[in-house]
C-alpha cells in the first residue's frame, strides 16, 4: 500500500518535471535551428514568469483552499525590490550573475515578509472576503508604489511620498509614476527556466511532504485539523508566504527583462492577478503541471491571434466562457460522460472479437 | 466650505456606488456569487444613452429608459446563457465565468465604439443649487443622484418586503433548497435578480458618466470593484449595509484626494475596508454565521 502511494506521487512528480524537460529541450532545438521567430524569442522569459507564478497561485488556491485575487501584488513586491537593488548597485559586483542572484533572493525574501504581514490579518477571514481583501492589499502595493519617490545622492537615500528635490549630484531611482528605469537586462530563458524548476521542486516537495499534508487537511477539513493538533495559522501562513515568494522570484524575472518598470494596472494591479488564478482554473485547481501547461498556452493563444488584431481579446474571452460552460455545465457533462461510455463500449466489443 | 463642498461631493460619488453596491449585494445573496461583469453592465448602459442621446439626438429621458430596459435583457441573457448552466459547478468556475463575461463585454464595446474616450454629455437637467451666496454649490448631477439613490433603495426595500417576488429572494438568498420545496421557482428569481441588479446598473452609468464625463471600455471596472468593496463594507446581502457602505466610501475616496493625497486614495480606501473586515469580519451590517461542524 505504502510503496505504491509513493510510486503514484512519483509518477505525478515525473510527469511535471518530464513536461518541463521537453519544452525545454524543444525550445533549445527551435533556438539552435533558428526556426523560431523573434516574437516567439521575446515571449520565452514572460512564459517562465507567468508558469511560475501560476504554479505559486496554485499552492493557495489549489493546496490551501483560500481564493487569493491579489498574487500579482506579491510580483510588484517582488520586481520593485530585486530591481532597486540591482540598479542601486549598478556593476560594482563585477559579476551579472552574482548580481542576479542577490536580486533573486532580494525579491523573494522580501514578497515572503510581505506574505507573512498580509497573511497575519488576512488568513483570519473566509471565502469572498479573503479574496476581495486579498485584492485590496494588491491594489494597496500597486497604489503605493506609482506614489513612491526614491532617490540617492551625497546625503544618503531619500524616501517620500511626494515629488523629490535632490543634491545636484543626486540621482532619481523609483520616480513615482514613471517607475524605475535602467534596470539590467538580467532575465534569460536559461535562469528563468532552472528558476522554473526550482519553484516546481519547491511546491512538489512542500505538497508531498508533512508540512503539505498538514496544509491540505486544513483546506480539507479545518475544524477535524484543528481537533486533531494540526496548527492551523502556523500553517496557513506557511504556504501563504511560501506562495508569495515564489510570486516574488517570478517578479525578479519580469522586472529584469524589461529596462523601464512601472506599476501599471496591466502588469501588476487585479486584471494581472485575475489572469494567474485563469491559469491555475483552467489548468486544474491543485495540479501543479496543469497550470504551468494552462500558462503557457493562455499566454501563446492571444500571440497566435495576432493577426486576427481587434478580435483577440474577445476570443479568449469566449474561449475561457466556453471552456468554464464545457467544464461544468450539466447538458455537457453528460455529453461526455455518454462519449466515454461509447468510447468504452467500443473498446469492450475490440476486446471481444 | 471646501469641507462641505468635498463632503458633498463625497456624498454624491457614494450614492453612485451605492446604487451599483446594491445591485452586486443582491445577486451576492441569491445567487452566492461575485458577479465581476455587473461594472461592465454600467459601462454598456452608458454607451447606449451616448449613442441614443448626442449621436441620434434623442431625448436624455427616453434614451435612459431604452438603456435600462436594454441593460435588463442584457443581465438576463448573461445570466441565462453563461451562469445559470453553472449553478452546480464550484464557486471559482462560476468567478472565472463571470471575469470571462467582463472580457467579452469590454471588447465588445471596444470594437464597437473603439478606444478612444467619448465625452458623455450630462443628461441631468436640473441646475445647480448655489448657498451661502455663491460660496457653496451643489451641482444638478449630485442632487438627482442622491435622491436617485436614496428612491432606489426605499423602493427595493419595500419591493422585498412587501411584494411577492421580493420575499421569493428572501427564501433563495436564506435556503435554496428549502426555497425550491416550498414551491419558489429559484431559476425565475435569480432570472428577476440578475434584471433588477442590471437595471440599476444602467441608471449608476448614466449618473456616473454624467458626474464624470468620460467613457472608454474600462470604465464600469473600476467602479465596480469600488461598489463590490462597498457591498463587503456594509456586510454583503444587505441592503441598508450597501448603501451605507457606499456612501461611506464616497465620502472617504472624496476627503481623502482633497487633503491626503489623490494618487493614495484609492489604497486609503482599500485601507479602511480591510480596518473594516479585520474588526468585524461580515462587514459593518452583515450577520454573523455560525460554523457548523
Amino acid at each position: 500500500m505504502k510503496t505504491k502511494k509513493i510510486s503514484k506521487f512519483a509518477q505525478t512528480n515525473l510527469i511535471t518535471y518530464g513536461i518541463a524537460a521537453a519544452a525545454f529541450i524543444v525550445v533549445e532545438i527551435m533556438l539552435l535551428t533558428g526556426s523560431m521567430s523573434s516574437l516567439m524569442e521575446g515571449l520565452l522569459v514572460p512564459l517562465c514568469t507567468y508558469a511560475i507564478l501560476a504554479v505559486s497561485l496554485n499552492l493557495t488556491v489549489g493546496i490551501l483552499g483560500e481564493l487569493s485575487l491579489g498574487h500579482a501584488g506579491f510580483m510588484c513586491v517582488g520586481a520593485f525590490s530585486s530591481a532597486f537593488f540591482s540598479v542601486c548597485v549598478g556593476d560594482a559586483f563585477g559579476s551579472d550573475l552574482f548580481r542576479f542572484v542577490i536580486a533573486i533572493l532580494i525579491g523573494a525574501v522580501t514578497a515572503g515578509i510581505f506574505g507573512l504581514i498580509i497573511g497575519i490579518p488576512v488568513l483570519r477571514l473566509r471565502g469572498d472576503y479573503l479574496a476581495i481583501v486579498t485584492l485590496a492589499f494588491g491594489e494597496i502595493i500597486k497604489n503605493v508604489i506609482n506614489a513612491l519617490y526614491v532617490g540617492r545622492d551625497s546625503k544618503g537615500f531619500h524616501i517620500s511620498l511626494s515629488p523629490l528635490t535632490l543634491e545636484p549630484d543626486g540621482k532619481m531611482i523609483i520616480n513615482g509614476a514613471q517607475g524605475l528605469s535602467g534596470t539590467p537586462n538580467d532575465s534569460t530563458f536559461i535562469i528563468g527556466f532552472i528558476l522554473l524548476l526550482m519553484t516546481l521542486f519547491i511546491v512538489l516537495n512542500l505538497i508531498h511532504s508533512r508540512t503539505g499534508r498538514a496544509v491540505m487537511a486544513i483546506r480539507d477539513n479545518r475544524i477535524a485539523a484543528e481537533s486533531v493538533g494540526v496548527n492551523i495559522t502556523k500553517y496557513k501562513l506557511l504556504a501563504f508566504s511560501v506562495s508569495a515568494a515564489l510570486a516574488g522570484i517570478a517578479g525578479v524575472l519580469y522586472a529584469h527583462n524589461l529596462s523601464t518598470l512601472t506599476a501599471l494596472p496591466r502588469n501588476f494591479g487585479y486584471n494581472m492577478s485575475i489572469t494567474i488564478l485563469v491559469f491555475v482554473v483552467l489548468g486544474g485547481i491543485g495540479n501543479i503541471w496543469g497550470s504551468m501547461i494552462a500558462a503557457v498556452i493562455l499566454t501563446l493563444l492571444p500571440e497566435m491571434l495576432r493577426g486576427l488584431n481587434d478580435y483577440r481579446m474577445l476570443i479568449y474571452a469566449i474561449v475561457l466562457i466556453v471552456l468554464m460552460l464545457f467544464n461544468w455545465s450539466p447538458g455537457a457533462r453528460t455529453f461526455r460522460a455518454r462519449l466515454k461510455e461509447k468510447v468504452g463500449r467500443h473498446k469492450q466489443t475490440e476486446e471481444v472479437k | 466650505m471646501s469641507f462641505l463642498s468635498y463632503l458633498i461631493n463625497g456624498i454624491s460619488l457614494g450614492s453612485v456606488y451605492a446604487i451599483i453596491a446594491l445591485g452586486y449585494t443582491m445577486v451576492y445573496g441569491i445567487a452566492k456569487m461575485l458577479n465581476f461583469a455587473h461594472g461592465d453592465v454600467i459601462m454598456i448602459g452608458s454607451y447606449v444613452v451616448f449613442t441614443m442621446a448626442s449621436t441620434w439626438g434623442m431625448n436624455p429621458m427616453l434614451a435612459i429608459v431604452v438603456s435600462v430596459i436594454f441593460c435588463t435583457v442584457l443581465g438576463v441573457v448573461i445570466e441565462r446563457v453563461a451562469y445559470k448552466p453553472l449553478r452546480e459547478a464550484t464557486s471559482l468556475a462560476v468567478l472565472i465565468t463571470a471575469i470571462g463575461v467582463s472580457y467579452l463585454l469590454q471588447n465588445v464595446a471596444l470594437l464597437i465604439f473603439g478606444a478612444g474616450t467619448k465625452s458623455f454629455t450630462s443628461v441631468v437637467p436640473v441646475p445647480a443649487l448655489r448657498l451661502a451666496g455663491g460660496a457653496l454649490t451643489i451641482s444638478g448631477e449630485t442632487i438627482v443622484t442622491v435622491i436617485a439613490c436614496i428612491v432606489i433603495m426605499i423602493g427595493l426595500m419595500l419591493f422585498i418586503k412587501k411584494s411577492k417576488s421580493g420575499q421569493a429572494m428572501l427564501a433563495v438568498s436564506e435556503d435554496r433548497g428549502a426555497a425550491t420545496l416550498m414551491g419558489v421557482n429559484v431559476n425565475r428569481t435569480i432570472a428577476l435578480t440578475f434584471a433588477i441588479g442590471s437595471g440599476l446598473a444602467a441608471i449608476a452609468g448614466v449618473l456616473l458618466c454624467s458626474a464624470y464625463p468620460s467613457l472608454t471600455p474600462y470604465t464600469g471596472s473600476m467602479p465596480g470593484i469600488k461598489a463590490f468593496v462597498a457591498a463587503v463594507f456594509g456586510g454583503i446581502g444587505s441592503i441598508p449595509g450597501a448603501f451605507i457602505g457606499g456612501v461611506l466610501l464616497g465620502v472617504i475616496e472624496s476627503l481623502a484626494r482633497a487633503y491626503i493625497s489623490s494618487q493614495l486614495s484609492d489604497a486609503i480606501v482599500f485601507g479602511v475596508l480591510i480596518i473594516v473586515l479585520l474588526v468585524k469580519p461580515t462587514g459593518i451590517l452583515g450577520k454573523k454565521i455560525n460554523e457548523k461542524v
